[in-house]
């Protein structure tokens, strides 16, 4: 490719336009592709960050395959999809399809759009601010929500949110749908503006109820979105680290542990680099199996839209 | 569907009543009275105890130089990729795509490792290398699509005036471009202003953290009684509010023209 640069005075000639893509190219190798494939290849010696790493080959990965801690971190992975893909994608379904069907024709489409800002302003906020105002309100003592609690009659139902280790995990989740619902609802609310309005006025004179229409036009209309913001959010999900660093440090004993802060904790609180690798290495393959899937369905959909 | 708007909004409306309370305030009334008046103490306090001026300086640094930067990046891939329509660019575009899904769990002990070998770790300069490139990588994806559809006539016309390749991207592919690239301006912004796992490795000075990184810290280290908390929050959210009144309609646009091309 390199070699053609030089040969641009023909716009014939498809390849001339490489010479733009070089500073791109350079700066990712050296940014994207080094350190990933130095991480890669960390993952395969035992390395405490000083000294010349030991080559140990598949010992990480085998050390990984017996380690209940990874494990555990996987499955609260689990919970975190469950947190920032399916419940939001469901509930933003839900709202998008009640603001555009019935807000935006009942009360017109200010209000449509106050309401979904409201539940967009979570997703332009620092997660270590969201993190800071909701370790806050559930904290033990003196917290909003076990204040509030109280002020209604229910003061049996406090709790330590964050620091009961059977609760801990619920309270990182809930804090995460709350962080990302507003995702999905823009997502699906721009993507129903494509929808004829035609579908529904002729359903509603069909005496078809809310849910039908939702089921039956919704739905498959907005199908391609919904494929796209599942596979984003899950992504997203398996990404988590920020929440979990503000939250809970992982903690109560575990109890909120995630993939990605374990291998940081590894990498700068263990100084078990090569190991810190593997778990981030083991990551990244399981998240680019996800994007490859994910683009294939985009495309899929795409394909049997047209 | 009200209920739920402002159950989202209300953690907001929390975290501003609190931090207008003075501490005994506090402490008599618990976090759901009314303030009695306005005592802004706590944020004055909280303000010069982390130096909150400074880290807004590097946080808007930060993120500005690497909306920019990130933005020429991804104007220059895209270029070559969409109207360029070099060899193999599915391919080329795949790769930007998977780069940008990377999890920086996977680069972030290299890059740490690497910074220090020359010299920048701990500058803010070593942030804004590495977010340039990471946001160019979701530009080029974008922007390489709706380039894609870029009418071939205008192009083909200026050729034929004499514009070489040069020309025609800043006079004619740029100009046009503009309201993606406004998109992508601020969302790379946004973006960068929120990451906290890089900054929270490479930026280790109080002098050099962004905004997100201090609070982070802050809160890691459970330092902070009730009223600091508040203060932290609120002088947190309040950026992030600006963003979103200035940027709202940019941003809903941004995020359905991203999410379906």
């Amino acid at each position: 490719m390199l070699r053609r640069v030089r040969g641009g005075h023909h716009p014939a000639r498809r390849d001339s336009y490489a010479a733009f893509l070089l500073p791109g190219t350079l700066a990712f190798l050296a940014v994207v592709i080094l350190p990933f494939a130095m991480n890669t290849g960390i993952s395969f010696t035992d390395w405490r960050g000083v000294g010349t790493p030991d080559w140990t080959g598949l010992d990480n990965y085998r050390r990984l395959a017996g380690d209940a801690a990874f494990w555990e971190s996987f499955r609260h992975s689990v919970a975190m999809v469950v947190a920032m893909a399916v419940l939001p994608t469901f509930l933003g379904l839900v709202l998008a399809a009640a603001l555009f069907d019935y807000i935006g024709k009942h009360f017109g489409s200010r209000w449509a759009a106050v309401l979904r800002a409201c539940f967009y302003l979570p997703q332009v906020l620092p997660i270590a601010v969201a993190g800071i105002v909701w370790s806050w309100i559930l904290a033990p003592e003196n917290g909003s929500l076990n204040e509030l609690l109280k002020a209604v009659g229910l003061g049996s139902l406090q709790q330590d949110w964050l620091g009961d280790p059977d609760l801990a995990l619920y309270g990182v989740m809930a804090v995460m749908v709350w962080v990302q619902i507003g995702f999905p609802l823009v997502v699906f609310m721009a993507g129903l503006q494509r929808v004829d309005p035609g579908l529904y006025e002729a359903a509603e004179l069909d005496g078809a109820g809310w849910w039908r229409r939702f089921w039956h036009i919704t739905l498959p209309q907005i199908r391609p979105e919904i494929y796209v913001v599942l596979v984003w959010c899950t992504i997203a999900a398996l990404k988590v680290f920020g929440a979990v660093y503000v939250l809970t440090k992982g903690g109560p004993g575990g109890a909120t542990n995630v993939p990605s802060y374990f291998s940081f904790q590894n990498f700068f609180e263990k100084t078990q680099v090569g190991y810190g690798s593997a778990v981030s290495t083991v990551l990244t393959a399981l998240i680019l199996a996800l994007a490859l899937i994910g683009l294939r369905l985009q495309t899929r959909a795409e394909d049997e839209d047209r | 569907m009200c209920v739920g708007a402002a159950f989202m909004v209300l953690p907001f409306a929390i975290v501003a009543l609190n931090a207008v309370k003075s501490p005994a305030e506090y402490s008599a009334g618990g976090p759901l009275s009314l303030p009695e008046g306005l005592y802004l103490d706590g944020l004055k306090d909280f303000w010069q105890r982390v130096d909150f001026g400074q880290k807004l300086v590097n946080s808007v640094l930060i993120s500005g130089s690497v909306a920019a930067g990130a933005v020429v990046l991804s104007v220059l891939n895209a270029y070559a990729i969409g109207i360029g329509r070099i060899k193999g660019r599915p391919y080329v575009l795949a790769f930007f795509v998977l780069a940008n899904m990377l999890p920086q769990e996977a680069l972030v002990y290299p890059v740490y490792y690497l910074s220090k070998q020359v010299g920048l770790y701990d500058t803010r300069l070593s942030v804004i290398i590495v977010f340039t490139v990471v946001q160019a990588a979701f530009g080029t994806y974008l922007l390489a699509s709706v380039l894609g559809s870029f009418p071939r006539e205008v192009i083909e016309a200026a050729r034929i005036d004499g514009a070489n390749k040069w020309q025609v991207l800043w006079r004619v592919v740029v100009p046009v471009s503009r309201p993606t690239i406004g998109v992508l301006l601020v969302f790379f912004f946004i973006w960068t202003w929120n990451e906290f796992l890089l900054p929270l490795v490479m930026l280790i000075s109080n002098d050099n953290q962004t905004v997100s990184v201090a609070l982070g810290v802050l809160q890691g280290q459970r330092l902070m009684d009730a009223t600091m908390t508040n203060a932290a929050a609120l002088l947190g959210v309040l950026p992030a509010i600006v963003f979103f009144l200035l940027f709202q309609r940019t941003l809903t646009r941004g995020i359905a023209v991203g999410a379906v091309k």
